[in-house]
């Protein structure tokens, strides 16, 4: 283990006044990108352009090119250089890359997706939506994707911790005249079995001299003594004293604020306003109209808000007739058409089908989903002539700043943005759903040179999401002579979503279609993306299986992964931690899931009851196979979170849509999981040398089915459209 | 004119008496800490004290504030301490993005100083705040954390002030 194979090379350069600073770099796009940029003006620190810096007092800065959205990745990042460089956690400091392109890191995402060079499917996903022009936009600083540590973590953080702990080892030995692999590095000291030690900033300007190695050698998980402990977020002392600064809390002198309406339905512009009622509004100052949608800007959000209520503006609808109704019978139509494109094609699905003793067949529906993300969309922006700056949370600061550059006709350099800790992502802040920064820009611009925070009210923000998909799919399988599953066909209406349509079981026949989603609104990658679809699909279509073929949920499913240890022994893991072989308690009843997804495995139990239509979720046990676990609280954290999100959406969430128009607003009618109705969360991790698997989104898909098969357990009514409203 | 005490200092704004609290809070006041949720009461990301009781600040006109004591998540303890809920947070790694942890560690705050130990119905019907992260597990545990911890009283910067003015105020 711990062999680099990828293509990349690693660039070196000193500090201004000593030190040493890393970076790694990919060859798919400009190979000189990485080099490392001279120090400019005179004294002051050097601005330092790779992810591992050494001050020569032993202090590590580490630089992570990615965001803080509540996920912990940065921590879990640095620490996986810390370890692989050989320092003390308490030597480093942590600092999120600024948003220029040395940063980029979509090589190594697209690059680990194995599709380097070209937009990973989870982002086109937005793309297919909406005409930027793509060419300007990349490239990508992206956060998503649960691509952190098993991309940018793997193939950068780790690499550039290795790289530098050997060519400390290297510049040590040349001083002490000892063989530099007779050298350790540990707690931040260099030593000799001999007797000399050296703390590592003491030899980082020399090791700065030295060629980076090419392949540099990580060390074995078994040696590690960082990773897999869990200390605490440098982040959570602001957040639980008020004082992290989000990007609607960017406060600079003179500033205006703005708040917007755009057109309701999607694609519409605005056709008229009449601006006085709200220029009477005492503090406001402008009305602007904007292509899509109407702005006021004012003193402050209370006026603001207040003189965009009080116009009446006139948008057009270019979907008049479009309802939530229509668009499932649009998909409907769309699968009743046949035909579609081969996602996957394994022996002869169609004729397994025929020749099966039993055929089961479903249709599952889900609905779009907004993301509602706790911090409405907001950004700052003050042009000064061709000077702009931004001030926004986002998961791509690199895309934002190109989208700004391009709004405003002006080069991306001259954009400066500020990437502000984001009040939730999940998806919402990715690139190619930048609409809210085009707004910012557009007011920016024309209130230039005093800076504008617009902020969207909740009502615009939900209501001008991209959403996540509704989707309509149906199966059907064959279950042999021998009871065993045999033939597994589907269609579906939107993405396979690389892979994420197809099951995970040894089911000889496959046939999956893919087919085009109809509907209006923008669609956008959603907390777990195409499993928060397929997940649901799949894992209640396996228990109808199951439930045909007169076996256990669990044995059924276990069986049919034969072939897949890994996934076997999380099954048998959330199997002992539920209890699954044992008595349901009186009035309740399990259901369980198992989906793969982001490089990782992860089963869920749900434990339910139903009273009077409503379902209420008591216990959810969760196993995950994550490959390496780098910090398992944080990781634990993610899959509680994911659990909780994956429940909002299966039991209250839809967005609906009436005279072209999405029709919830704000959380009375698009409810979330409160303290009240939360399940209690237990996680395990399987012990695993797999691959670096991801966390962030791995926990949301599993819940749905295990729920739904939990209802079907208990009360025999199979759930198979979302949110789930039980008949009893 | 509106006069209030935040956090323990006189405030006297010439603004709307409609406006919401959390604005004047926010834009007025400049504390940033208190944050804008939905504007519609529903979330609680909002949530500080008025006179010892955790309201909504973003549906509380600035009119209901005159003359009263009002706390934000700046001014939940003395400077430089660390409030017990804020402890029990910390101990737990409550958060994540962070976003709705004022509004949440202020409901939490208030439900503790009048309830010390409260069962997880009373968490359940006293808590009603959303968190997008999900992280309710640990929420619940972090307040009974801070409950174990001992008594959470309600720290008032108004009455550290009146104390070393030599005068007390009933809180």
């Amino acid at each position: 283990m711990g062999k680099w194979t990828r293509r990349a090379f690693l660039s070196v350069g000193g500090l201004l006044g000593g030190g040493l600073v890393i970076g790694v770099g990919g060859v798919a796009f400009a190979p000189n990108r990485f080099g490392v940029r001279e120090a400019s003006g005179a004294g002051g620190d050097a601005q330092l352009t790779t992810w591992l810096k050494i001050a020569p007092d032993g202090t590590v800065e580490a630089i992570v090119p990615h965001c803080e959205m509540g996920q912990g990745a940065q921590v879990g990042l640095a620490m996986m250089l810390t370890e692989e460089l050989g320092a003390r956690w308490d030597q480093v400091r942590i600092k999120e890359a600024p948003a220029e392109e040395i940063y980029a890191n979509g090589h190594f995402i697209t690059g680990f997706l194995g599709e380097a060079g070209s937009v990973p499917s989870w982002l086109q996903r937005s793309l297919e939506y909406t005409t930027y022009r793509i060419s300007r936009l990349i490239p990508l600083q992206v956060t998503g994707g649960s691509a952190s540590i098993r991309a940018t973590g793997q193939y950068g953080m780790q690499v550039a911790g290795a790289a530098a702990r050997s060519m400390l080892q290297d510049a040590a030995a040349a001083e002490w005249g000892v063989a530099a692999h007779t050298c350790d590095v540990a707690d931040g000291v260099i030593s000799h079995p001999g007797g000399k030690s050296a703390g590592i900033g003491q030899f980082a300007s020399a090791a700065a001299s030295l060629e980076p190695p090419i392949h540099p050698q990580l060390r074995d998980r078994s040696d590690y003594k960082l990773v897999g402990t869990s200390p605490q977020r440098p982040d959570f002392p602001g957040k639980v004293t008020g004082e992290a600064t989000y990007g609607v809390d960017v406060t600079l002198p003179d500033m205006l604020v703005a708040t917007v309406a755009a057109s309701p339905a999607p694609g519409g512009v605005l056709e008229s306003v009449a601006r006085e009622p709200a220029l009477a509004v005492k503090g406001v100052r402008e009305v602007l109209a904007l292509p899509e949608a109407v702005a006021v800007v004012a003193d402050s959000y209370y006026a603001a808000s207040k003189g965009l209520k009080s116009l009446a503006p006139v948008f057009s609808n270019p979907h008049q007739a479009v309802s939530s109704e229509s668009i499932l019978a649009e998909h409907g139509s769309t699968l009743d058409a046949g035909g579609g494109g081969v996602d996957r094609k394994v022996g002869d699905g169609e004729g397994a089908i025929a020749a099966a003793t039993e055929v089961v067949e479903a249709e599952y529906w889900v609905p779009y989903l907004a993301h509602a993300t706790m911090e409405p969309m907001a950004a700052t922006v003050q042009v000064r002539g061709d000077d702009v700056e931004v001030w926004a949370g986002v998961q791509d600061p690199l895309n934002a700043r190109a989208v700004v550059a391009s709004e405003l006709d002006i080069d991306a350099n001259q954009v400066t943005f500020h990437n502000m800790p984001l009040g939730g992502g999940f998806g919402r802040r990715l690139p190619f759903a930048f609409d809210y920064l085009q707004q910012a820009a557009r007011i920016g611009k024309a209130m230039s040179p005093a800076p504008v925070k617009m902020i969207w009210s909740r009502e615009e923000d939900m209501g001008h999401d991209f959403y996540r998909p509704a989707m309509l799919a149906r199966y059907r399988g064959g279950i042999d002579a021998t009871g065993h599953a045999s033939a597994w066909t589907c269609g579906f209406t939107g993405s396979g979503d690389m892979g994420a349509g197809w099951p995970i079981y040894d089911v000889p026949h496959q046939e999956i279609l893919t087919h085009s989603a109809p509907g209006p609104l923008r669609g956008g990658s959603w907390r777990s993306v195409g499993h928060s679809q397929h997940g649901f699909f799949m894992e209640s279509f396996v228990d109808e299986l199951a439930v045909a073929a007169g076996r256990d949920a669990l044995a059924f499913r276990r069986d049919l992964l034969a072939s897949k240890p890994r996934h076997q022994k999380v099954l048998d893991r959330v199997g002992e931690m539920s209890d699954w072989e044992g008595l349901d308690p009186s009035g309740r009843a399990r259901g369980v899931a198992i989906v793969e997804g982001f490089g990782s495995i992860c089963a869920e139990v749900a434990e339910v009851s139903v009273q009077a239509g409503q379902i209420r979720v008591h216990n959810v046990w969760v196993a995950v196979d994550c490959g390496l676990l780098v910090h398992p609280d944080q990781g634990t954290a993610q899959i509680e979170g994911g659990v909780i999100f994956g429940l909002s959406a299966a039991l209250y969430q839809e967005i609906t849509v009436e005279g072209g128009v999405p029709v919830q607003r704000s959380f009375p009618d698009y409810p979330m999981v409160k303290l009240a109705d939360a399940p209690d969360v237990q996680v395990s991790f399987v012990d695993s040398d797999g691959p670096v698997g991801g966390l962030g989104e791995p926990g949301v898909p599993p819940v749905a089915p295990a729920v739904a098969n939990a209802v079907f357990a208990l009360t025999g009514e199979r759930l198979r459209s979302l949110p789930m409203r039980p008949s009893v | 004119m509106i006069e209030f005490k935040l956090n323990g200092r006189d405030l006297r704004l010439d603004v709307d008496p409609d406006k919401p609290l959390l604005w004047a809070i926010r834009e007025d006041a400049g504390l940033t800490g208190t944050k804008f949720g939905c504007g519609i009461g529903a979330c609680g990301a909002c949530t500080v004290h008025l006179n010892g009781t955790a309201v909504r600040s973003c549906i509380t006109p600035l009119a209901a504030a005159n003359g009263a004591r009002i706390t934000t998540i700046e001014g939940l303890s003395p400077e430089g301490e660390v409030h017990p809920v804020q402890a029990a947070w910390l101990a737990e790694q409550v958060p994540q993005c962070g976003y709705c942890q004022s509004g949440m560690i202020m409901a939490v705050s208030a439900l503790l100083a009048s309830n010390p130990r409260p069962s997880d119905d009373d968490i359940n019907r006293g808590v009603t705040n959303i968190c997008r992260c999900g992280i309710y597990v640990r929420i619940r545990r972090a307040i009974h954390r801070a409950a174990a911890s001992g008594p959470v009283v309600m720290f008032d910067p108004a009455d550290q002030q009146s104390a070393a003015a030599g005068e007390k105020v009933d809180g």
